[in-house]
């Protein structure tokens, strides 16, 4: 178990190096001068000169990146050219707000993903099942920015209920965590419905039938406890999908999140905060990837048994 | 056993799809209107829905339905490119990661679970503001941010390819790999890679659309589907129309595919 442990955790640091690389390219190929950005286009010669110094842009693009990699390691990822704070605690004071969507969203989706794929399995090629395949279709071919601004526009015209966007507590938690969850839940409804059904077929549902249980039990106790393992991995890897419809969703409810100030550090080519929200995503991935890995190791015991064997 | 439900649900993808080629190509003749001009007296403010105008008209008094119908042919355009362009990356990591295996298959295989492991929409963004949107530019990050699915599913299905006893026969006889790739391995693949496009397509649709409402996407005056509805966000208490039609136009595109792609991948796993 322990050198599992360690297997993931290196891979997560890999993981991690390889975005800082990518991230580092793209902020390298801009064509806009980061200390023009900074100083604004009328700024003397020797100005510029001295923000690159003090930058460090003077400097062979190698010691730059290893310089952005010393700081990012001690949690320092430089000030936001724009907004002129420490891009290290912008992101810490966006980050409740973006972790209350994305939790709230997960939760809502397994819930409705769970119990759509487990309906449709259990009424097999049925009317029921044709309908709920062509709804969790439906759910994942929605484009998130629009159905966040239809659930707007209802709202306004005719529940006048929802706040119409910000951060406010509970009420205006309900909009955007519809609009994130939807299209996860349609996605987990197909996965566990194949998983759900595969494992009907197999012999100890057999015998679990065999020996008079209600199909109800064998579907929700036996099947599902095989079944819901593979969800468990899938729903760690679509973390990073979720964090892209995070951004689609801040941005239609104006919710003060990670996503964006990803947005805006975008628009204003804000170099260290595109770096910094981008590596922070890809963190946040991570330790999703690893939370699953560990989790399912602990939930299989052939993969407990075998890994501390 | 009664028949299954999937062809069905094909088929049903494959005519949507097949109506909206037809919409973009003969979009010329389908639109009423130039979709790039002003055609209502209601100039300055939205117009409603109206019979002259069925889905209304913008705040410049274009005619909405005539630009969703040219949106089609540069959606599906876009859509279809960038498809491509993950189609191609993706095949050729699957095909040599899982034909070669060993530290080949290692190091791609890690490369794409770095990129899996990267928020697609967010990196395609910073890709697209730094390189300032075009039509090429959005076709190729489309395709380098959604490349990594493909490359698993071709992965796995050439590597159980390639212990099979007709590549193995083929090798013994001395074909060289290059011919073995090609000739023997990757005609069995080509089934999954169909099924993969199509959700592909689906895929890129969204990230098309999802990239012109945030203002990356194909520069104005073209009409954009995500575009329509982001410049409709001003107008969402007094013209709703104006981001519902787009919206639905995205939503059908990307269903058609979905349908298609699924009811295909269905059908496979049962036979």
């Amino acid at each position: 178990m322990l050198a599992y442990l360690a297997r993931r955790i290196v891979f997560g640091a890999a993981v991690l190096l390889g975005t800082s690389l990518i991230t580092f390219v793209i902020a390298f190929v801009v064509p806009a001068d980061p200390a023009v950005t900074m100083a604004g286009a009328k700024a003397d010669p020797q100005t510029l000169a001295t923000i690159r110094r003090e930058l460090g842009l003077d400097q062979p693009i190698y010691i730059q990146y290893a310089r952005f990699l010393n700081r990012a390691v001690h949690g320092d990822l430089g000030r936001s050219y724009i907004r002129r704070e420490n891009v290290t605690e912008l992101i810490a004071s966006r980050f409740p707000a973006t972790a209350v969507l994305a939790v709230a969203a997960m939760a809502v989706s397994l819930i409705l993903g769970v119990a759509m794929g487990a309906l449709a399995a259990a009424y097999h090629r049925s009317a029921t099942d044709n309908a709920l395949l062509v709804a969790s279709l439906a759910f994942v071919s929605v484009p998130v920015f629009w159905l966040g601004t239809m659930l707007l526009i209802a709202d306004a015209l005719f529940v006048h209920f929802f706040p119409l966007g910000g951060y406010s507590g509970g009420a205006s938690l309900v909009l955007p965590t519809l609009t994130l969850a939807l299209g996860s839940a349609g996605y987990y409804s197909r996965i566990l419905h194949t998983n759900l059904v595969d494992a009907m077929g197999q012999d100890f549902v057999r015998a679990a039938r065999g020996k008079g249980l209600s199909p109800a039990r064998v579907l929700l106790q036996h099947a599902m406890s095989n079944a819901m393992l593979p969800l468990v991995t899938i729903a760690g890897l679509d973390f990073a999908g979720l964090l892209s419809g995070v951004v689609l969703t801040e941005t239609v409810f104006n919710w003060p999140g990670i996503g964006r100030l990803a947005y805006e550090a975008i628009f204003n080519l804000d170099i260290p905060l595109i770096m910094g929200t981008v590596l922070f995503a890809a963190f946040l991935i991570v330790i999703a990837n690893l939370g699953v890995d560990l989790l399912y190791a602990w939930l299989d015991p052939r993969i407990r048994l075998a890994e501390m064997g | 056993m009664k028949r299954g439900r999937f062809p069905a649900i094909e088929v049903i993808g494959a005519a949507m799809v097949a109506s909206l080629v037809l919409v973009a190509l003969f979009a010329p003749w389908l639109a009423r209107h130039d979709p790039t001009r002003a055609v209502a007296a209601t100039y300055g403010d939205p117009g409603r829905p109206s019979l002259a105008f069925p889905m209304g008209t913008d705040e410049l008094g274009r005619d909405v339905l005539s630009r969703i119908i040219w949106g089609a042919r540069i959606s599906l355009e876009v859509a279809i490119a960038a498809a491509a362009v993950t189609m191609t990356i993706g095949v050729a990591v699957g095909l040599v990661s899982g034909f070669f295996g060993g530290a080949v298959d290692f190091l791609l295989m890690r490369f794409t679970d770095v990129m899996l492991s990267l928020p697609a929409l967010l990196l395609a963004m910073a890709f697209v503001a730094v390189l300032s949107p075009s039509l090429l530019s959005i076709l190729l990050v489309i395709g380098i941010v959604s490349w990594t699915q493909v490359a698993r599913v071709v992965r796995a299905e050439t590597l159980s390819l390639s212990t099979r006893d007709f590549v193995t026969s083929a090798r013994a006889l001395g074909a060289p790999s290059a011919r073995l790739l090609l000739r023997h391995v990757l005609p069995n693949v080509l089934p999954i890679i169909i099924v993969m496009a199509a959700l592909g397509v689906s895929g890129t649709l969204l990230l098309e659309a999802a990239l012109s409402f945030l203002g990356l996407g194909v520069p104005p005056p073209t009409p954009s589907w995500g575009r329509m509805i982001e410049e409709a966000d001003i107008y969402f208490r007094t013209a709703p129309w104006l981001a519902l039609f787009p919206g639905l136009a995205i939503f059908y595109a990307v269903l058609g595919f979905n349908l298609l792609g699924y009811g295909m991948l269905e059908r496979r796993q049962r036979t």
